[in-house]
């Protein structure tokens, strides 16, 4: 189809096109609730019936970087928000500095996740052969970056959650497939939205979004949300939900 | 033969879609609907080939009790890889990219669907998804069935079962762009008059088809990846030693796939609604009823699954419910079913081929529906579960159903696509060689399962031979009845008889345009002024109309003669 301008060919209007990719973005997004719902629901069945397990593993995460992270996603979502405002009221410098802003959040949000991740590996904490979440219990000396209050703590809750569920580190697997698979998915999602924000990047600079024309700005800005209020789920499933009773 | 032979011979239009641009990079990097379409044909007919071969390699194994052809492991392989190309790589794709795409702009009036370059997109990844399959059966091949059951598909089976999930879920992705696409260009792109109930129910079935698509697909997407990555990476949703639930998957998996068998009957259930108006020159009967029908299968659909796990030790009462459930699925099916025949009557009908394939379709739905039922019914299904019985039901509604849908869709709309009919006896022929090598094939399967025999074991008890023996032998002449169509229809491409615009003639706008249709599909956007399937109002169409405007007399069929 051939494009006059911002209009595709197979519009009539820019009007009808807007509209158009508005409502393609917001199916698209209804497709991805139902794709993390899987997901949900596996973690939720499971978190009821391993319910120390799952508590066992909330403890293990850090509530700094967790806590952390959920902040640099509201500000990411707050800049991206105000680089839509900006598109649609054409000032152009102002685009290019909030989707700029909204890409380096991002980017923290994935040097803390990387930090995270590191972290569950060093502590034995992948799900799979090795994996073991008495290993820093067993052996602090390995895990040093564990603080000793926080160690005695750690120690103290696992021998109840073991009393509790003698079958602790099977059922802590699961905690851990569900964390790395939920994290995971949205990471991937940041990724995928980080590129699109480059794509914005690029044309923003070129100055293509105004007042009359800035719906890609419109649409990306919908995903972004959509990543943040994952993660808005996310943070409480596991981060908050029964920990340190 | 048809009304307009009359008149001058028509003539192949100067420009049309086929030969606006030329070049093999013309093709892969089209962003015009029709062309994907041609697209999808070429890929989707090669995927029916491939799970054609295997379907052929189970039959002739059960040629004989003890089956000479293939060891046990072998034959697991191959009744999975039939499975896993006619669900994933075939039926879903079939009518909606193949059919949907090319035909709802031109339904709506719509130069291109809403997304094109989407639409694009989703046959790469259709394409992609598929050769990761490919790959996985000539690496090893997959035995897990196509329903890929866990903690089997995920602990145990010795074949190459991640690439081929990794690929079912890479397809996913086809065909929730698929519908997406769709269901936005049904919203914003439709032409003025246009309104939503003069929509075709082409349209209708596959806005309901859509809406199954993203619903259900991105679950089956989920859950997949999380089998794929229990295999690589070791989580342990489903692995009952970490405490995990194999069930678990098995919900997930039908909540999707129930909905999925909808995905794979509805675009035909729209194929047969406009098939039956066209050639009995009728309305059709009760169109909001079909219409809104479409629907409540959509939404009902995804509330049975449970059907398919009465064996698995759930509740009693969860049974009981989704039992009665899946009755309520049947409803608007049989509504359908019972429109489509009231539309008959009274009506002038001509037995052109796409005809027979919706008479086909009739007899064989409701075969493949009823039987639905017995399975739904508890105290049926315990002793008819997993036996050959459930095989024939579903090939009664997917085989039966959809593929006849497919291809009398496909001869219907041949003259729109290629711009030339096919040859008219050879194809009725061939209609009657799938109806009989069909029913030879699938019916004694009934038999075989209400006597006991399991689906999925690579040997049976002697006294089952003749039923085998039928089947196989039937499944020899559907074979050359897909043949047929295959070779008539590419001939027909390029040495067919000249169509003209409207050479049935029928009243859906894609006829209102030159065959082949031009890149941009319409010269000026279309401005509808009539009902759908309304033969007395259409002067334009040329047929004989006894009493004046608005008269509910008898049009003249089809053919002069009969
Ligand atoms: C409309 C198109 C339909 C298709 C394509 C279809 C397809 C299938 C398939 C593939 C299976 C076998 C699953 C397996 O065990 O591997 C199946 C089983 C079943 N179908 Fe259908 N079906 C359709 C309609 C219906 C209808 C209308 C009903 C009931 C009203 C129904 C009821 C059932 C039940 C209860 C089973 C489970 C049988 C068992 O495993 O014991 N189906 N169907
Ligand atoms: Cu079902």
């Amino acid at each position: 189809m051939h494009r006059t301008g911002a209009l595709y060919g197979q519009f009539k209007t820019l009007e009808q096109q807007k509209d158009t990719a508005t409502l393609g973005m917001w199916i698209f997004l209804v497709t991805e609730v139902m794709f993390f719902g899987g997901i949900m629901l596996a973690y939720t069945i499971n978190r009821h019936t391993y319910f120390h397990a799952f508590a066992m593993g909330s403890n293990t995460l850090s509530l700094g970087l967790g806590g952390f992270n959920t902040v640099v996603l509201l500000a990411s979502s707050f800049t991206m928000a105000m680089a839509v405002w900006s598109a649609q009221t054409s000032k152009k410098g102002l685009i290019t500095l909030f989707l700029s802003l909204t890409i380096f959040l991002g980017f923290v949000f994935f040097g803390v996740k990387y930090v995270e991740y590191a972290q569950k590996f060093h502590h034995h904490l992948v799900p799979g052969k090795t994996f073991d979440i008495f290993y820093c219990v067993r052996n602090p000396a390995k895990c040093s970056d564990i603080d000793a209050a926080d160690m005695a703590k750690e120690k103290e809750e696992i021998e109840a959650a073991v009393q509790a569920d003698p079958d602790l580190n099977a059922h802590a697997q699961l905690y851990y497939s569900a964390y790395f698979g939920m994290t995971g998915l949205h990471a991937l999602h940041m990724v995928i939205g980080a590129g699109l924000l480059f794509w914005l990047l690029k044309e923003s600079v070129a100055g293509r979004f105004n007042a009359e024309w800035n719906n890609p700005v419109d649409i990306v800005g919908l995903y972004w949300h959509f990543v943040d209020i994952v993660w808005i789920y996310l943070f409480p499933l596991l981060y908050l939900i029964d920990r340190h009773k | 033969m048809r009304t307009e032979a009359t008149g001058p011979a028509p003539e192949m239009p100067e420009k049309h879609y086929l030969n606006a641009t030329y070049g093999i990079r013309s093709w892969l990097l089209t962003t015009d609907h029709k062309r994907i379409a041609l697209l999808y044909l070429a890929s989707v007919t090669f995927f029916f080939f491939i799970g054609g071969f295997f379907a052929m390699m189970i039959r002739l194994h059960l040629l004989t009790p003890n089956g000479y052809l293939l060891t046990p492991d072998l034959y697991n392989r191959m009744f999975t890889m039939h499975g896993v190309t006619m669900v994933f790589f075939f039926l879903i794709p079939s009518i909606p990219a193949i059919l949907g795409n090319f035909l709802i702009p031109l339904m709506v009036g719509a130069k291109d669907l809403a997304f094109p370059k989407i639409n694009l997109l989703s046959w790469y990844i259709y394409v992609v998804g598929g050769l990761f399959t490919l790959w996985s059966m000539v690496n090893g091949g997959l035995d897990t069935g196509w329903t890929f059951y866990t903690p089997f598909s995920t602990l145990y089976s010795n074949s190459a079962v991640a690439p081929a999930v990794v690929g079912v879920f890479i397809t996913g992705f086809s065909s929730i762009l698929t519908g997406l696409n769709f269901l936005v260009t049904v919203h914003t792109m439709r032409a003025p008059g246009m309104t939503w109930f003069r929509l075709p129910l082409f349209v209708w079935a596959h806005y309901a088809t859509s809406i199954v698509m993203i619903l259900g697909t991105p679950v089956i997407a989920i859950t997949l990846g999380l089998a794929a990555m229990e295999r690589v990476f070791g989580l342990g949703f489903f692995n009952p030693a970490m405490g995990g639930d194999p069930i678990l998957f098995q919900h997930l998996f039908w909540f999707y796939s129930h909905p999925a068998v909808y995905i794979m009957i509805l675009p035909a259930m729209g194929v047969i609604s406009e098939l039956i108006p066209t050639f009995a020159r009728k309305r059709l009967f009760g169109y909001h009823f079909v219409a809104a029908a479409s629907l409540a299968i959509a939404v009902i659909g995804f509330v049975v699954w449970t059907h398919h796990m009465f064996l698995t030790g759930q509740s009693t009462y969860a049974a009981v419910a989704f039992s009665f459930l899946t009755f309520i699925v049947a409803i608007p099916s049989a509504i359908k079913t019972f429109n489509w025949t009231a539309t008959l009557f009274g009506g002038s009908i001509s037995f052109d081929t796409p005809m027979l394939y919706a008479f086909g379709f009739l007899g064989l739905f409701m075969i493949g529906g009823l039987t639905g039922l017995f399975l739904g019914a508890l105290g049926v299904d315990i002793n008819i579960h997993d036996t050959y019985f459930v095989v024939a039901h579903f090939h009664y509604i997917m085989v039966g159903g959809a593929v006849m849908g497919y291809l009398g869709g496909l001869h219907f709309w041949w003259p729109k696509i290629t711009g030339r009919m096919y040859p008219e006896w050879l194809a009725r022929i061939a209609a009657f060689i799938l109806f009989i090598g069909f029913n030879f094939t699938f019916f004694p399967q009934f038999i075989l399962g209400i006597m006991g025999m399991p689906r999925r074991y690579h040997t049976y008890p002697p006294e089952f031979q003749i039923y085998n023996v039928m089947s196989t032998a039937g499944a020899s002449i559907l074979a050359i009845g897909y043949l047929l169509p295959m070779v008539y229809l590419t001939w027909a491409a390029f040495y067919g008889k000249v169509a003209g615009d409207n050479p049935w003639p029928a009243t859906g706008l894609e006829w209102k345009t030159q065959s082949p249709p031009l890149t941009e599909n319409f010269e000026v956007t279309p401005v509808v002024t009539w009902e759908a399937y309304d033969f007395h109002n259409r002067p334009d169409l040329g047929l004989d109309v006894p009493a004046g405007k608005g008269s509910p007399g008898v049009v003249a069929p089809a053919h002069g003669d009969d």
